[in-house]
């Protein structure tokens, strides 16, 4: 069908990179022309990547497309610039430029009047050709490339309110964080290079099946491991992202929640090849995605603030897929991946309609009845948790249900129970958040109001593909998904009715509880939080880590960094600086020799040709005997 | 003839944003300081080498003595060190190269001065190992290798900024590309026994420095020490010996040349209006100076190699070069990507982030001719970051006949 598309494919990546160069050279004194080209690159690309997934998933593309180009070459190492679109790529695209479309058009209304308007989109821009430049790469030196550069476009969001020393700082902690990540990332990518001589991905995936040094395979993957585990945002990498709330709201949505933090998943499924070949990683990555779903639910049941609840959230969804593609189900994962994208930026962009209404205040207790003054608002967030929650028939309900079915069909029963807990939590905790700020018996906020079309459009639309984007994956529609998406190794499970059902009391459950405690306030939420103070007081601060890491940084690496300085300045420099002292000390000494006067020489004149003398005749003494 | 297009190509592309420099009312003796510097890198005769080397450094110490600033240390401490450091470098230097000289005269019957002659001279190993460890003290004190690095921040300190942009721009690359073309060409067989001491060392500068970095409150000492730091990756890229990574420490040497000069271009701006330098008295000037923070920001993301600017392609480069023949050392080198990610944007968000402050309302903005260390330095950095083959082409031309004189050495495995 459209196969022209994929020779277009490149454009898909160059728009938003124009459209931030025109930006940042020429337009940046004109906001509004701004926004419209930077939307406007945006768009575009999405028509594209519409074309492209037309051709992959409709037009019945069999094998991957693959070009690419020159960029670093040399003998011995060779780094391209390509495109590989296959069925995960579609998929990838389809996410990041829809979700990306319409987060730009909200920030239109959202970041109105702000005197960064232009530099905003710029960034935004950046972003959006740095995600597609990533997931549209064909080896692992382009994907790093892109990888670093999404890592930019967050740092400098995070940062955008530069003003404010906690924004300022976030954004430090999240590059820093990223960072810890990416050298092992990079280290991993290192050792690729020099054992299979190339970075290409289907020529790694033909190198690897034949290789068969088990050792050398698990480090390299724990290596590679380290890039997802830090971008995203899994334990103990995890504690940048709440942080990262600091930067604009559609911002959180974009990048934080529905597509950059997801890149890590996405690097886990590209390089399945690499990770699936060894048992005891995907172990490994199985537990530290199950630990991080659960990890996180419970930060978040006791959270105040409404984007940290999201965020937290985030995090134990993002458990939840990389707890999917260590138990082998990579395609389950991909699909919470894009549900999730859905449903979490619906949350976000509503929870920052509601911070917008009423003045940027982000507590969840100081809100209240807000379902009378900002319908729109409250209905799309209400179908959004819903979708979280994992109530059928909307799409979180699907994807969560094949994450859950894989760990129970692939006999982890241990992740299986504790993936159906968190799914008790995640109701909990959303519905907790729902009941107080929407509806409750709160006074109310007296100024609140609906947002402006331009930014309740993009949540009706988004609310709409909350409910619909699921059935691809269902069997309603035959596991569609599962057909377009799919690599050797991973594996697949028709569904399961028992499955299904617990999962759905699990979550009616929850939702039940919440409306109990807040809604109905049967149950006294501050009398439970007196009884339980001391869990509650280490969730609430998160476990400490954020304490525990500050703690080790001030002691260690500052300790380190100003005993070094000491030693460089007394040390090494002394050293130096007592030579010269020496040089200077031996030459005043010297200098009383030198008297100026005939006399004093002629005595060492004479005195040395004694000494001479007197060594030549010793000498001839010597000689003799 | 293919090296001698390297070797012009290699010093055009310096020549062309050198030509950005600001140059003041000292502008001879700032020129015969690029004089020189030309001179050593279009010679193919060691002698005249050694002689505009020397050219070098005399205006140098004029330069930071007259027009220099006093912090720490006052501007003829700063000076005298400085000048004092590459007298003695360049006294091993001397040695070696009369040596070689006498030598020459031993193997191939005429002495010469000539570098490709010397390099088609086959001298004993005994006498090479004695004759780069010579080069290594010499050049590396110029490249401020651990530990003869002490100069290089307060000679940065000191000097005005055009001197320390040239300085660390180009002159320390004098040190790099003195190794590569005179060490390596001349003497692979004793580049091979002294270079696993040199990556050691390297991975001093590489970590050691960056750690001091993180403790630094003066702008020009951070970029002093953080240079320092980024000179170990270019020792490493040397010591590894390969195609690659030689082929890296050239991309970095340009790449932190640039990325070096326009941080003390900005730093020399700000310095001149508002008198100070120190990290804490700032904050918050992205508010008053967007210009000037946008070019802070280009010279430290390219500094912590960042994608997109070209010190990452040198960077990678150079990792996927060491990585084939010493992996603990280049592990340990890795890391410090994400030390100077770390003293990078701390510095940068405590001088341009932050809530305004109004003290600084009276800065100026870059404007006029200001702008053009930024527009041209700036340039420099993405086009190399973003189409790095334009750069690769040029040095791929010169550096593959190096390499085959190093071909059948094997080295490293210890590490």
């Amino acid at each position: 069908m459209f196969a022209w598309s994929l020779e277009l494919a490149w454009l898909i990546v160059l728009l938003p990179f124009a459209a931030f160069a025109l930006i940042g050279l020429f337009l940046h004194r004109w906001p509004r022309l701004s926004a419209y080209l930077s939307i406007l690159a945006i768009g575009l690309s999405f028509g594209l990547s519409v074309l492209v997934a037309a051709h992959v998933f409709l037009g019945g593309m069999q094998e991957t497309f693959e070009v690419s180009m020159r960029w670093l070459a040399m003998p011995g190492l060779n780094v391209d610039m390509g495109l590989l679109i296959d069925g995960l790529t579609a998929v990838m695209l389809i996410v990041v430029t829809s979700v990306a479309l319409l987060v730009q058009i909200y920030s239109w209304g959202y970041m109105h009047g702000d005197p960064g308007f232009s530099s905003y989109y710029a960034y935004q821009s950046v972003f959006a050709g740095a995600m597609l430049g990533l997931v549209l790469a064909n080896n692992f030196g382009q994907l790093f490339v892109f990888w670093e550069l999404v890592g930019l476009a967050s740092y400098l969001l995070i940062g955008f309110w530069f003003g404010r020393h906690s924004a300022k700082n976030a954004a430090v902690k999240a590059f820093i964080t990223n960072r810890v990540g990416d050298f092992g990332l990079l280290l991993g990518i290192l050792f690729l290079q020099i054992i299979f001589g190339t970075l290409n991905f289907s020529g790694l995936a033909a190198e690897v099946a034949g290789y068969t040094n088990t050792a050398i395979l698990i480090v390299v993957s724990i290596l590679l491991l380290a890039g997802p585990i830090g971008k995203s945002a899994q334990f103990p990498l995890h504690v940048w992202l709440p942080d990262a709330m600091e930067g604009p709201t559609p911002v959180s949505a974009l990048i934080h929640a529905a597509t950059m933090v997801a890149a890590g998943v996405y690097l886990i499924a590209r390089a399945f090849f690499i990770f699936s070949a060894t048992p005891e990683v995907m172990m490994l990555i199985a537990v530290i995605g199950g630990f991080t779903a659960l990890f996180a639910a419970t930060i978040a049941l006791v959270q105040n603030d409404i984007k940290r609840i999201l965020a937290y959230s985030t995090l134990s969804q993002l458990g939840y897929m990389v707890m999917a593609m260590g138990i082998g189900a990579m395609t389950a994962g991909m699909f919470h991946l894009m549900t999730h994208a859905f449903f979490k930026s619906l949350l976000f962009l509503a929870a920052g309609s509601v911070i917008h209404a009423i003045a940027g205040e982000q507590d969840i207790w100081k809100m209240g009845r807000l379902k009378d003054k900002m319908p729109i608002t409250t209905w799309t967030f209400v179908i959004g948790a819903l979708a979280l929650a994992g109530i059928p028939p909307l799409s979180g309900f699907w994807s969560k249900d094949e994450i859950l079915l894989g760990a129970f069909a692939g006999g982890y029963t241990g992740l299986y129970l504790l993936g159906t807990l968190v799914a008790f939590m995640t109701a909990f905790y959303m519905f907790r958040l729902i009941f107080v700020v929407f509806f409750g018996s709160g006074k109310g906020v007296e100024k609140a109001h609906e947002s402006p079309p331009v930014m309740t459009i993009p949540l009706i639309i988004l609310a709409v593909m909350a409910v619909i984007a699921g059935f691809v994956g269902s069997p309603l529609m035959d596991y569609a998904f599962a057909r377009f998406v799919t690599y050797p190794g991973a594996v697949h499970y028709e569904a399961s009715t028992m499955v299904i059902a617990i999962s759905s009391l699990v979550a009616i459950a929850g939702i039940g509880l919440a409306w109990a405690i807040y809604q109905k306030e049967w149950i006294n939420h501050l009398q439970m939080r007196e009884r339980f103070s001391g869990i509650y007081t280490l969730l609430y601060n998160k476990y400490y880590i954020d304490e525990l890491y500050h703690w080790l940084g001030q002691r260690f690496v500052y300790g380190t960094a100003k005993a070094l300085f000491w030693f460089d300045i007394y040390v090494v420099n002394g050293l130096v600086n007592g030579l010269a002292a020496l040089t200077g000390g031996a030459g005043k000494v010297l200098r009383y020799t030198e008297t100026g006067q005939v006399q004093t020489y002629a005595a060492y004149m004479l005195a040395g040709v004694i000494v001479i003398v007197g060594l030549v005749v010793l000498a001839g003494f010597a000689l003799l005997i | 003839m293919l090296l001698l297009t390297n070797l012009i190509g290699f010093s055009a592309v310096y020549a062309s944003w050198k030509v950005a420099d600001r140059v003041k009312e000292f502008f001879s003796l700032l020129l015969i300081l690029i004089t020189g510097v030309m001179g050593t890198f279009l010679t193919t005769d060691l002698f005249i080498f050694f002689m505009f080397y020397e050219v070098v450094v005399i205006p140098i110490y004029l330069l930071v003595i007259m027009f220099g600033s006093s912090k720490r240390v006052t501007k003829e401490y700063a000076g005298m060190k400085l000048t004092i450091y590459l007298l003695i470098g360049s006294a091993f230097l001397l040695v070696a190269l009369v040596a070689l000289f006498v030598k020459s005269k031993a193997i191939l019957g005429f002495p010469t001065m000539d570098m490709f002659t010397l390099a088609s001279a086959d001298f004993p190993i005994g006498f090479q190992i004695f004759e780069f460890v010579l080069m290594a003290l010499g050049f590396g004190t110029l490249l401020s290798m651990f530990p003869f690095h002490a100069w290089s921040p307060d000679g940065y300190a000191g000097a005005p900024t055009a001197v320390s942009m040239i300085h660390a721009g180009v002159l320390k690359k004098i040190g790099g590309y003195g190794l590569i073309r005179i060490g390596l060409m001349i003497l692979p067989g004793g580049a091979a026994y002294v270079a696993p001491i040199i990556a050691v060392l390297a991975l001093g500068n590489v970590v050691y420095a960056a750690f001091i970095c993180l403790s630094q409150k003066d702008l020009k000492y951070i970029v002093g020490y953080s240079s320092v730091s980024h000179m170990g990756y270019v020792l490493i890229g040397i010591a590894a010996l390969n195609l690659i990574s030689i082929n890296g420490a050239i991309i970095m040497m340009f790449a932190h040349g640039v990325m070096a000069a326009l941080f003390f271009a900005m730093i020399g701006n700000l310095y001149e209006k508002s008198h100070t330098r120190n990290v804490d008295d700032f904050g918050g000037l992205a508010h008053q100076m967007p210009r000037l923070a946008t070019g802070f920001m280009i010279a430290g993301l390219a500094s912590l190699g960042l994608p997109g600017m070209v010190n990452f392609i040198g960077e990678f480069t150079i990792f996927v070069g060491a990585f084939g023949t010493y992996k603990v050392l280049t592990i340990l080198a890795v890391s410090g990507i994400i030390f100077t990610a770390l003293y990078i944007l701390r510095t940068l968000g405590a001088v341009l982030f932050g809530p305004r402050r109004p003290e600084w309302d009276h800065l100026q903005d870059l404007k006029g001719v200001e702008m053009v260390p930024l527009l041209v330095l700036g340039a420099a950095i993405l086009i190399g970051g973003i189409a790095p083959f334009t750069l690769m082409d040029l040095i791929n031309l010169g550096v593959g006949d190096l390499v085959a004189q190093l071909g059948s050495l094997q080295i490293g495995g210890m590490f």
